[in-house]
C-alpha cells in the first residue's frame, strides 16, 4: 500500500518520481518556479502529465507510459487536495462544507453530516458549524478547510502551503492541529517553512527547477544539506565539488574560480567522489586582504547585499553568507560591490559525499 | 465627500442621458385616460394578451436557462477550436434585426423550411402557432442569458471546481452543488434580462408566429394593433407593459448579499 507517482510534464520543465510509504508525510521544499504546485496538481488529477505513471495502493491513478491511456478522474482518486486559501464553497454553511465530501461519495444528509461534526471537533472548529464562510477568520476557515479535507477520507492527502495565507498568530495553532491529524496519515506537504517540514515531516524532498535535487530523512537533511535550497533552510554555506585527501576542489561557479577548499572529512567521504562543503556564515571573518596562512581558507568575493539578522550583519557575497558585528562592517566599510575576502578556519568546515 | 474623479461636465451629460429615457415615459404616462384605464386593460383581448405574453415569456425563460447554462459554460470554462465563431453566432441575435430573425426561423421551421418539412411529415406544425411564439422569444432573448451567465463564470474561474473534485464530487455534482449555486446572481439577473427580452419581443413573432388573438397575440402585438383603432387602450397596454418590465427588472437587481444566499439552496 504505497503511493508511487512518476510524471513528465514538459510545459512546466518537470520530472519527478517518487513514493511515500503507508503513513509517511513527506514536505515538498524548493524555491517558487521549482514545479513543486505542478506536482501536486499531477498527483490530484487537475493537471494531465505528458508522460508517467501512478499508483495509490492498487488503484492506477493513470498510466501514460508505452501508449497507456489509463486515467483516473481526480474524483474517484481518494487525493484530497489543501491549497494555500482555505476555499470554503461561500454559499453552504461550515457544516455543509466540511460534510460536501462524504455526502459526494454517497453518504445520506444525516451521515455525512455527522461525519462532518466529527472532524470539525478534530479540529476544535465545533462551535463554528452554523456560520457562513464569510464570517470566518483566516486561521478558522483553513481549520475547517482540514477538516473538509478530512471528511472526505483521502488515501493521501496534498498540501500547498497551508500555512502561507494565515498571520503569525493563527499559523501556530494550525501548525499543531497538522501535527495532530497527519499522524499516521500519508501527506505531501508543500512548504516555505523549516519549521513545517522538521515538525510534520518524515522526510523531505528538495525541488528546483522541475527536478528532485535531494530527499532525505528530515533532520538529517538539515544537519547535512546536499542543495543550494536546503543549506539556505538551514543556514549554512554550501559549495560543491570533488572531495579531496584534505578538502574539496570545488566547481568554477559565476562569483568564484575552482579552488580548494580545506576541510574535515566525513568519515565515509572519499576522495574523488562528489562532494560538498559546508561551513556556518558565523565562522566566517572578512577581510579586506587576501589572510594566508594554512589552516585557512579565504575566498575573494564581490559583496552583494548586506541585511540586518538577528544583532548581526548578514554580508551576503553570491550563494555565500558571513555574519559580521555591526562594528566590524563599519571598520571595514562594506557595501554592495565591495571585494573582500571571506576567511573561514579548515576545522569549521565540513565535507562529506553529495 | 469621497473624491470621485468625475469631471463635472460629465453629470451634466448624464442627466440628458438619463431624462432622454424617462422623458417619453412620462409623456406617455400623461397620455393615459385614467378613468378608462381599469376597464381598457382587464378587457377580454387585453387580458388574453397579457396572459399569453406571461406565459410564453416565462417558457422562453425556461428554454433560455436550459440551453444558455450548457451554452455558457462551454463558452467560459475551456478554449476549443471555433469558440471564439460559436460565441459570434450565439451573441447575433442581439445586434440583428428581429424581423430578420423571425424570417430565418420560417426558413427553419416553417411549412417548407428545413426542420419544417419534416416536422410536417410527423404532423407537427410549428409556425403560426404559441410554440412559435415561445421560439421566437428564446431566439432572442438567448444571448442575454449566456453573455450575463459567462461573465460571472469568468470571474469566478474554476477553484472552487477543483477543490470540490479532489473531495470526491462527480462533474455533475459539482455543476449542481458548486458551480450553479455560486454564479447564482449572473444567472438571475440573466435570466431576468432575458424575461423582460422575450416579453418585449414583437419583430421575429410578427413574422414567424403572426398575430392570432389568444394563440400568437402577445402584449407587444395587441398594444401595435390597438393603436391603430383606439389609441387609449394601446396607451393603457402600454403602461401594463412597462410596469410589468419594472416590477422584473426591479426584483431582479435587489441583489441576495452572498452570506445571506439560502444555505441548502443546491444541497
Amino acid at each position: 500500500m504505497s503511493f508511487q507517482i512518476d510524471a513528465t510534464v514538459r510545459a512546466r520543465n518537470l520530472d519527478v518520481s517518487l513514493t511515500l510509504g503507508q503513513a509517511e508525510t513527506v514536505a515538498i521544499l524548493g524555491p517558487n518556479g521549482a514545479g513543486k504546485s505542478t506536482l501536486l496538481s499531477v498527483a490530484a488529477g487537475l493537471l494531465r502529465p505528458d508522460a508517467g505513471s501512478a499508483r495509490l495502493g492498487d488503484q492506477v491513478l493513470f498510466n501514460l507510459d508505452g501508449g497507456g491511456r489509463a486515467w483516473t478522474p481526480p474524483h474517484l482518486r481518494g487525493t484530497a487536495l489543501l491549497a494555500q486559501e482555505p476555499l470554503l464553497f461561500p454559499h453552504l454553511s461550515v457544516l455543509d462544507n466540511v460534510a460536501f465530501g462524504p455526502r459526494s461519495s454517497g453518504a445520506s444528509r444525516t451521515e455525512s453530516r455527522e461525519t462532518a461534526r466529527h472532524w470539525l471537533a478534530e479540529v476544535d472548529a465545533m462551535e463554528l458549524a452554523g456560520r457562513k464562510p464569510g464570517q470566518l477568520s483566516g486561521g478558522q476557515a483553513q481549520r475547517v478547510a482540514v477538516a473538509r479535507a478530512l471528511a472526505a477520507s483521502p488515501e493521501l492527502l496534498l498540501l500547498d502551503e497551508p500555512m502561507s495565507a494565515l498571520d503569525i498568530h493563527a499559523a501556530p495553532h494550525l501548525r499543531r492541529l497538522l501535527k495532530r491529524v497527519l499522524s499516521g496519515r500519508r501527506a505531501l506537504i508543500i512548504t516555505h517553512d523549516v519549521l513545517d517540514a522538521l515538525m510534520l515531516a518524515d522526510r523531505v524532498i528538495v525541488m528546483e527547477k522541475g527536478r528532485i535535487v535531494e530527499e532525505g530523512a528530515t533532520r538529517e537533511v538539515f544537519r547535512r544539506p546536499r542543495s543550494q535550497f536546503a543549506a539556505g533552510l538551514a543556514g549554512v554555506n554550501l559549495m560543491a565539488g570533488t572531495v579531496t585527501e584534505d578538502g574539496l576542489r570545488t566547481v568554477a561557479t559565476v562569483e568564484l574560480p575552482s579552488l580548494h577548499v580545506a576541510g574535515d572529512l566525513d568519515d565515509e567521504a572519499e576522495p574523488g567522489q562528489p562532494g560538498v562543503a559546508a561551513f556556518p556564515p558565523s565562522a566566517v571573518s572578512i577581510f579586506l586582504d587576501a589572510a594566508h596562512g594554512s589552516p585557512r581558507n579565504s575566498f575573494p568575493v564581490a559583496i552583494t547585499d548586506l541585511e540586518p539578522h538577528g544583532d548581526h550583519i548578514r554580508v551576503r557575497a553570491g550563494d555565500l553568507a558571513a555574519d559580521i558585528t555591526p562594528s566590524a562592517s563599519a571598520e571595514l566599510g562594506l557595501e554592495p560591490g565591495s571585494r573582500v575576502h571571506f576567511v573561514v578556519k579548515a576545522t569549521a568546515v565540513q565535507v562529506y559525499a553529495a | 465627500m469621497n473624491f470621485s474623479g468625475i469631471p463635472r461636465w460629465v453629470y451634466g451629460l448624464a442627466v440628458v442621458g438619463g431624462l432622454f429615457v424617462l422623458l417619453p415615459l412620462a409623456a406617455m404616462v400623461a397620455k393615459v385616460n385614467w378613468t378608462q384605464f381599469i376597464p381598457l386593460v382587464t378587457s377580454d383581448s387585453s387580458l388574453t394578451a397579457l396572459g399569453l405574453s406571461l406565459r410564453t415569456s416565462a417558457a422562453s425563460t425556461a428554454l433560455c436557462i436550459v440551453f444558455g447554462i450548457p451554452l455558457a459554460l462551454v463558452l467560459a470554462r475551456r478554449p476549443f477550436r471555433g469558440q471564439r465563431l460559436l460565441r459570434a453566432f450565439v451573441l447575433l441575435p442581439l445586434v440583428l434585426p428581429p424581423v430578420v430573425g423571425g424570417i430565418a426561423l420560417l426558413y427553419t421551421f416553417g411549412r417548407q423550411g428545413l426542420l419544417g418539412k419534416s416536422l410536417g411529415l410527423a404532423g407537427i406544425q410549428i409556425a403560426f402557432s404559441t410554440t412559435a411564439v415561445v421560439l421566437a422569444q428564446t431566439f432572442v432573448a438567448l444571448p442575454f442569458l449566456v453573455v450575463s451567465l459567462e461573465g460571472a463564470l469568468r470571474t469566478a474561474g474554476n477553484r472552487y471546481e477543483a477543490v470540490a473534485a479532489t473531495l470526491g464530487a462527480r462533474p455533475t455534482t459539482i455543476l449542481r452543488r458548486v458551480t450553479i449555486p455560486m454564479v447564482l446572481p449572473g444567472l438571475a439577473s440573466g435570466a431576468v434580462l432575458s424575461f423582460a427580452r422575450s416579453l418585449g419581443e414583437f419583430g421575429a413573432t410578427l413574422t414567424f408566429a403572426g398575430s392570432l388573438q389568444g394563440v400568437t397575440r402577445t402584449l407587444p402585438l395587441e398594444i401595435y394593433l390597438q393603436r391603430e383603432t383606439d389609441a387609449d387602450a394601446a396607451v393603457a397596454l402600454s403602461l401594463v407593459l412597462v410596469a410589468v418590465a419594472v416590477i422584473v427588472v426591479g426584483l431582479s437587481y435587489r441583489r441576495p448579499h452572498r452570506a445571506d444566499l439560502p444555505a441548502e439552496a443546491a444541497a
